[in-house]
């Protein structure tokens, strides 16, 4: 039996089910969920929870403050108490250099209504008084930055999807998108065929497989980024503590427990997801050149996922020209979490034929052929 | 009678198969869920239990499952360990 829905959204991560709600406030609910494996089992499920608005490209920074205010309603709206939490986002800078730019991302950042202040080593050490500022040049400080809960954002989504009426099925891969001239015919699954004219690629460091299955061609690549855990302390740490320099970023979750990553720039693409000894060390290393008290502190465990990044470190949005009602939410490069509430409601929005509420035109895919790219300077790890 | 199934997170027998009901009814779900065996001891008092739990619940062999990626170390280490010897904390030469 051959099964029908108006949409199908691959990918149970943050934006699948960010994109299904969407579309279910809307009122559209003949739409299918699915992902190969459980809800989070991409890198929704293994990312550092980090909300961030300092961001230096002019969409990136409006993207993040509108996902920030709907971050700080999503608990009333999904019933669920998502901990976010709002210690800020303490940025370090070890170079005159990138302490100017720093500057000008802040008049940026201000001028587009996030309240980022510049400071001096000093003022970032009242903040954090355990850091060592001896070769801090400057720093940059948003207090409505945080952190959240990813898993329970994706299960506060997943049960409301449900409750409107959306289908959910895990454990069901994408094998197949039969098209016939530029539409979409159907979906071909490990359990059966499924029809429908309008897919929703959010797979995540898979969406450039995904692309190819429709015959469209993504520039995305998978990059694997590791993070690890410590034990639970009583909340010692304020902000996220983040350096482009260093790669490095780590925060105290609301459970207690200290979260952090560091990239590293060798890395090969490719889908791997195992942990490794060079991240251990490196890890340590920088995290104690960062507060040396640290050096007490348990690790408890290590995970990688990856980054699904794009040459410009931006998203791809929108659908594609290759083919009508493909839609693309995926190339996040790192950072798809924090800006997951406003894109994944642009896209529902853009899905449905409506005037969407955030311009998205320089983040379609046609851009990597006719446009001069913006590339976001700001990502870590 | 309450079985405490997890020391390190807390979390009784009761806990767990409330969990299953509200369809966390796989281990790495539940684990995320519940922060089932995401303790100090990192699951090394617990998931064996756990997992005895959700297959008499959901009837599915759980040992099939897929194994978590994550590597935990064979117990909790501090930094001042891992980092290199030369450099990093203040104790840890
Ligand atoms: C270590 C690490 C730290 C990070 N830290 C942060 C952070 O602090 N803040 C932040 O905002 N972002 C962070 N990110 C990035 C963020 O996690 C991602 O951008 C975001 O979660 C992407 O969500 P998604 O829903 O688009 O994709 P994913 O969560 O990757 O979901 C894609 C899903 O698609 C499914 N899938 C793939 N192929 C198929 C198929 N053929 N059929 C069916 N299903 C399929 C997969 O199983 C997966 O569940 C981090 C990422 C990593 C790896
Ligand atoms: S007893 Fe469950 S993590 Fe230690």
């Amino acid at each position: 039996m051959t099964e029908k829905y108006e949409a199908v959204i691959i990918g149970g991560g943050v934006n699948g089910l960010g994109t299904a709600y969407h579309l279910g406030k809307k009122g559209f609910t003949d739409v299918l969920v699915l992902d190969k494996s459980y809800l989070g089992y991409g890198a929704s499920g293994r990312n550092g929870g980090g909300i961030r608005q300092q961001w230096t490209s002019e969409d990136n920074i409006k993207l993040a403050r509108e996902s920030r205010k709907m971050f700080e309603r999503l608990d009333d709206e999904l019933e669920e108490d998502l901990e976010f939490y709002q210690g800020g986002y303490l940025v370090l800078s070890f170079h005159e250099e990138e302490a100017a730019e720093f500057k000008e991302n802040v008049k940026l950042q201000n001028k587009l209504g996030v309240d980022s202040k510049f400071l001096s080593p000093e003022e970032a050490k009242e903040i954090v008084p355990e850091l060592d500022i001896s070769d801090v040049v400057a720093a940059t400080f948003n207090q409505s930055d945080g952190t959240i809960y990813p898993f329970k954002v994706i299960h506060g989504y997943a049960d409301r999807v449900r409750e409107i009426g959306i289908d959910i099925k895990e454990h069901t891969e994408v094998t197949d998108i039969v098209t016939q001239g530029d539409e979409i015919k159907k979906v071909k699954t490990s359990e059966g065929n499924i029809k429908t004219d309008t897919v929703i690629n959010a797979a995540g460091g898979w969406s450039s497989k995904v692309a190819e299955m429709a015959g469209a061609e993504i520039p995305n690549v998978p990059v694997r980024h590791e993070i690890m855990v410590t034990e639970p302390y009583k909340r010692f740490l304020d902000p996220m503590v983040i350096s482009f320099e260093h790669g490095i970023y780590f925060s105290q979750s609301e459970h207690g427990n200290i979260v952090g990553g560091i990239g590293n720039p060798d890395e090969e693409p490719g889908l791997n997801q195992k942990g490794s000894l060079w991240f251990l060390k490196n890890f340590s290393d920088t995290l104690l050149d960062f507060i040396p008290r640290f050096s007490g502190v348990h690790m408890i465990r290590q995970w990688a996922g990856f980054y699904d990044t794009t040459p410009d470190a931006q998203p791809i949005l929108g659908s594609v020209p290759e083919i009508e009602r493909f839609y693309q939410v995926n190339g996040f490069s790192g950072h798809g979490f924090m800006v997951s509430p406003m894109v994944d409601k642009v896209t529902a929005e853009l899905i449905l034929g409506e005037q969407p509420s955030m311009d998205i035109e320089r983040l379609r895919v046609e851009r990597f052929e006719d446009m001069d790219l913006e590339e976001e300077g700001g990502v870590v790890g | 009678m309450t079985t405490v199934v997890c020391r390190c997170e807390d979390l009784t027998e009761e806990d767990i198969v409330e969990a299953i009901e509200e369809g966390y009814d796989e281990l790495e779900t539940l684990k995320r869920h519940l922060r089932l065996g995401m303790g100090p001891c990192q699951g090394k008092a617990c998931l064996l239990l756990a997992r005895r739990i959700l297959r008499r619940e959901t009837g599915k062999d759980v040992e099939e499952m897929k194994e978590p990626t994550a590597r935990p170390p064979s117990r909790p280490v501090p930094f001042s360990l891992l980092a290199s010897p030369d450099e990093g904390g203040e104790d840890d030469d």
